[in-house]
């Protein structure tokens, strides 16, 4: 329990950390600030939002244009007060985007850090499962699991989940065999480190900025492709989400009856979601690649330019041939 | 007359498989380390010296239980190391500890120096916080840092400082029985000197048995008590270091001695240069591996693989050269020199 809670408290310190450097990098900045902007109409959109968008009784208000009254107007077909199914959108695609994200970073680590540290069969069988998930097209199968079992969030999570995390295994399968090398592991083993206590202070530290970096880029992805679900009418059809208010927005006539604030209002909520996330991961990689390259074999060539030195790091470039490091296995 | 034994191998070798080329191809493995035996003596600072890719570091790996041996024994104060269960090989080997080569990839970048040093003890367990911090400010001490290093991280150091905590860390669960893997030949020139003297006088205060890997054939001559003289894996020679650098007699080690030392040692010999390059230890040849490179090789190296023998006391010798055919075999022809 008190390791437990000390992980705890070493982690949340560790983001704390990310989010210290993130808002010192000026393109990290403002990624941050949509975010927190976004989170904050997601958790307080009852508060925020000036009408119940869920209320399709308003026959009186229905296609009106931008005021004070409706910000953004109503839509045509029911007068629901478009900025606040924007505001209610935000939930939709942020639960959908960071909870996919997470479970994705999840199993990815979990599949990535079992076939590198285990190896032998587990190894084996996740590449060969990963091998298999790859040639499966996602999209038809999406709509045909959707048909199946029935329009929900979480069936959605799920199938971007179980489909989505091979890429991420194979980055950290072989970010974990390098790892599992390097002489601090030896180290520990020597003076008797369990496997467990290695792969908790060693190895899923050693991924953790790239698990973060992924979360925040593959969440983009998965709020576009929640968009264009939801937009082929594949979403759950009792939640607000923004790629459903652009389909009803196509379907409803926005474009015929000129209210372009219709189309372009989700539009935006959807760039500006994509927009801060993919700024967040790609400020991490800018954030974290100096720490890679002081550990990579060329900045040591050229540290320690001397010849012993040098082919010592031509060496170990074979051995990892050798070992097929980094490689694909055969 | 002669200190205890510390650790000894008997017959060790190691081979690690290598996947082929194309996806059916044979599996083949390459012999790091074939058959080698050694006693160690408690107390005293061993040396290995080869060429890169002899399998130096291998041969160290296997003594503190880093790699399985293929085959063979292995004796640490008299304890078959890999017949133990896994909790008392656990418990043994703390008393065993390695200093790496690489001071980059030997610290995790993401501990700072308290984390790095005190990890074995966090490991071992029993020891409050107090406890280790005030055994981790004693050691930076020790090695030559100060407290003010506590919560730095090993980005902020130099090669030569990183290695002082490498030492440190070694050191704290006070083994004894220390291998240093070319422990200075990643740092500047300027260290060595330094890291050398510490490894020396740490091994003075804590009375700790050495197993020392280098490149530097005058270090090995300087601080070593025995040495063994390693090629593709195979022991080429062995015994006292006094007794190896006085009268060497392997046309390896003559060979390395020759390209080094020639300044400083007495009897002047003629400088021998070695043709060709080390063989891959894939398919090492059959006989002595170094017939293909040695100036005296003889039809007999291809297929006979010398043995090692006591020349005289204390200085071990594996080439048939030296310990010539026997009569059947030199009327068979074997001795006629080899033309390649
Ligand atoms: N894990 C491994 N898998 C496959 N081959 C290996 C492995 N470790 C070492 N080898 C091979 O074994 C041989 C001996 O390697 P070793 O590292 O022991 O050499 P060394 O004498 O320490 O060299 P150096 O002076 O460069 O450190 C080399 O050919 C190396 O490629
Ligand atoms: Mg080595």
């Amino acid at each position: 329990m008190k390791s437990f809670m000390n992980g705890l408290k070493e982690m949340l310190s560790g983001i704390w950390g990310f989010i210290r450097k993130l808002w010192r990098h000026p393109k990290g900045r403002i990624g941050l600030i949509i975010v927190i902007l976004l989170v904050v109409c997601a958790l307080f959109a009852p508060w925020i939002a000036p009408y119940d968008p869920y209320d399709v009784t308003q026959r009186a208000q229905k296609g009106l244009s931008p005021s004070f009254q409706h910000l953004l107007g109503t839509t045509i077909t029911t007068g629901q007060d478009i900025f606040s199914m924007l505001i209610y959108g935000t939930r939709v695609s942020l639960t959908i985007g960071v909870v996919t994200g997470v479970s994705l970073a999840f199993l990815g680590a979990l599949m990535g850090i079992c076939a590198g540290y285990i190896g032998g069969f587990a190894d084996t069988l996740i590449m060969r499962i990963v091998d298999v998930l790859l040639v499966i097209p996602t999209l038809p199968l999406t709509i045909v699991l959707t048909n199946l079992f029935g329009r929900s969030y979480l069936m959605i999570i799920l199938i971007f989940t179980l489909f989505g995390w091979t890429g991420l295994a194979r980055v950290i399968r072989s970010l974990v065999l390098v790892l599992k090398n390097a002489n601090y592991v030896k180290a520990a083993e020597l003076a008797g480190a369990s496997r467990w206590h290695i792969m908790m202070k060693h190895i899923l530290p050693g991924t953790s900025h790239l698990l973060i970096m992924s979360t925040a880029l593959t969440s983009a992805g998965i709020m576009v492709a929640e968009a264009g679900l939801s937009f082929l009418g594949l979403g759950d059809p009792t939640a607000i989400s923004w790629g459903k208010m652009l389909a009803e927005a196509q379907s409803g006539g926005a474009l015929l009856f000129g209210h372009w604030w219709w189309i372009i209002a989700p539009g935006i909520g959807i760039f500006l979601a994509v927009f801060s996330f993919m700024r967040i991961g790609l400020v991490m990689e800018e954030v974290f690649n100096p720490k890679m390259k002081q550990s990579s074999n060329i900045y040591k060539l050229f540290k320690n330019l001397n010849n012993t030195y040098i082919e010592e790091v031509f060496s170990s470039m074979s051995e990892a041939q050798i070992l097929g490091v980094g490689g694909e296995q055969s | 007359m002669s200190k205890p034994i510390i650790l000894s191998m008997k017959n060790v070798s190691v081979h690690f498989p290598v996947k082929g080329a194309l996806p059916f191809s044979k599996k083949r493995v390459v012999s790091a380390v074939s058959d080698v035996s050694v006693d160690i003596f408690q107390g005293e600072t061993f040396g290995i010296v080869g060429e890169s890719g002899c399998g130096k570091s291998t041969l160290a790996n296997a003594m503190i239980g880093l790699v399985r041996p293929t085959s063979g024994e292995v004796l640490f104060k008299g304890n078959k190391l890999y017949s133990l269960s896994p909790q008392e090989f656990k418990e043994i080997r703390r008393d065993m500890q390695m200093i790496f080569q690489d001071p980059f990839s030997s610290l995790n970048p993401r501990f700072n120096v308290y984390q790095i040093i005190s990890e074995p003890m966090k490991i071992r367990g029993g020891a409050s916080v107090d406890e280790m911090k005030k055994r981790v400010i004693e050691l930076l001490e020790l090695v030559g840092l100060s407290e003010k290093d506590l919560y730095r991280y090993p980005s902020d150091f130099s090669g030569g400082q990183r290695q002082r905590i490498g030492i440190a860390r070694a050191i704290i669960l006070n083994p004894d029985f220390l291998v240093c893997d070319e422990p200075v030949s990643a740092l500047d020139v300027s260290v060595h000197a330094q890291i050398l003297n510490l490894l020396m006088e740490l091994q003075e205060k804590l009375k700790m048995t050495y197993v020392f890997i280098s490149h530097n054939l005058a270090v090995v001559k300087s601080i070593c008590d025995h040495m063994v003289v390693m090629y593709l894996g195979n022991v080429m020679e062995s015994g006292s270091t006094k007794a190896i650098y006085q009268h060497p007699l392997h046309p390896y080690t003559n060979a390395l001695l020759s390209a080094v030392l020639d300044v400083d040692l007495d009897n002047k010999k003629e400088r021998i240069l070695l043709q060709g390059d080390i063989p891959s230890p894939i398919n090492p040849p059959r006989g002595c591996r170094f017939y293909q490179r040695c100036p005296y090789a003889m039809k007999g190296c291809v297929d006979k693989k010398p043995a090692l023998i006591e020349i005289e006391p204390e200085h071990f010798v594996a080439c048939h050269y030296i310990n010539p055919f026997a009569q059947e075999e030199i009327n068979a022809g074997l001795a006629k020199p080899l033309n390649l």
